[in-house]
């Protein structure tokens, strides 16, 4: 499965997962409660110098997810210049841009391993209603495992209704799909049962 | 248990799945994905609680940085983004269409699917979804309808998809619609 990690390592991979998480919430939380378009141009800029920090190769990476935001930004500074406020929409724009930004470096840069020790420890308070971590961690893991083998067996029902019809296979291709998910599901449930249970 | 935790992981990530597919394209030029159909189908055919808790799972495996959302989205990003409530609203878009589905059990199963997925597939969901949309863009409530407004059609396609895909899963794995059973 593709990842959003970044392709090289940089210093930031050895930093605590849980301490660049609090330091993304604060930062996050001080972007929604400033409104001059100075203070967001400059997080802005900031933003794309950290960017810029581990290289070229990062930097594009990094840049090429935030691309994927044009269509809003298009969409609000538009809007903003329609109204005549184009002061607030830049500065709208600049926000989003960054706090999508700074929330994708956390991202890049925290390994799945790491991501889940942080949320081992905040799903622990789940043990208080009888219900093991543990579990959630399987199902996790289950899902991780299952996506790809859905991705695999979506594609050969496409091309099996492809081999017999000159149409295009459209919703009706669903149900098998999502029974073929179901009989999986009751299967893993056996071979769990078999292996002593969750 | 084991039952309910596979079929709660298989239902997450069904979800990712119909997000991978192809994205439809009505007349009106608006891209759809199949990935709020996968929402609507937790609820339909899990139920409330199970449903729910698919649907937040796979909201937390977008978080910890898994490409799950369609287009190959995901990571914390997401949760800064414009599309914030929306996928927030997931797990309570699957809850909704699940408690309705418990509630309406007289009614014929395609019908009372159909009826779920409007009220949590599109009203919860999109309860969350202006919220978070006004939030993050600083946006009233009328423009914020008028921008989100193209969506509802395909949406409404998506009802009826899940109202069908319920009924042909009640007759083909009647014991695994735990919505009915």
């Amino acid at each position: 499965m593709i990842s959003l990690t970044s392709p090289v390592r940089t210093r930031a991979h050895g930093w605590p997962a849980g301490l660049k998480l609090g330091a993304l919430c604060v930062a996050t939380v001080l972007l929604f409660s400033l409104d001059s378009i100075w203070w967001h141009l400059g997080f802005l800029c900031a933003s794309v110098l950290l960017y810029a920090l581990p290289g070229r190769v990062f930097l594009r990476s990094g840049m090429r997810r935030l691309w994927g935001l044009w269509p809003f930004v298009a969409l609000i500074f538009g809007w903003h210049v329609v109204i005549g406020d184009v002061a607030g929409g830049a500065a709208i724009c600049f926000r989003m841009l960054t706090a999508v930004g700074l929330a994708n470096l956390v991202t890049m840069t925290t390994r799945l391993s790491d991501m889940m020790s942080v949320v081992r420890v905040l799903i622990s308070p789940v043990r208080w209603f009888g219900i093991p971590p543990r579990r959630i961690e399987l199902a996790m893991a289950l899902v991780i495992r299952f996506t790809p083998v859905l991705a695999l067996k979506g594609e050969a029902l496409v091309a099996a209704w492809r081999a017999r019809s000159p149409k295009r296979a459209g919703w009706r291709i669903v149900i098998p799909f999502a029974v073929l998910a179901i009989d999986d599901a009751e299967r893993v449930a056996e071979a769990l049962r078999a292996r002593g249970g969750v | 248990m084991e039952r309910s935790v596979a079929l709660i992981a298989v239902f997450a990530a069904l979800i990712a799945a119909l997000g991978l597919m192809p994205t439809l394209m009505l007349a009106s030029g608006i891209p759809i994905t199949a990935q709020s159909l996968g929402v609507m189908l937790c609820g339909t055919v899990l139920g409330s609680k199970r449903g729910g808790l698919a649907a937040l799972l796979f909201v937390a495996l977008v978080a910890l940085g898994l490409p799950l959302l369609a287009g190959g989205r995901g990571g914390l990003g997401v949760f800064a983004g414009p599309s914030v409530g929306f996928v927030i609203g997931f797990p309570v878009a699957a809850f909704v269409t699940g408690l309705v589905m418990e509630k309406t059990r007289r009614m014929p199963i395609t019908l009372a699917a159909g009826v779920a997925s409007v009220i949590g597939g599109i009203l919860a969901l999109y309860f969350c979804g202006v919220l978070g949309f006004m939030r993050v863009l600083d946006k009233s409530l009328l423009e914020t309808l008028a921008i989100l407004g193209v969506y509802i059609p395909g949406d409404i396609v998506k009802v009826v998809l899940a109202g069908l895909i319920t009924a042909g899963l009640a007759r083909a794995r009647p014991a695994s619609v735990f919505s009915r059973a």
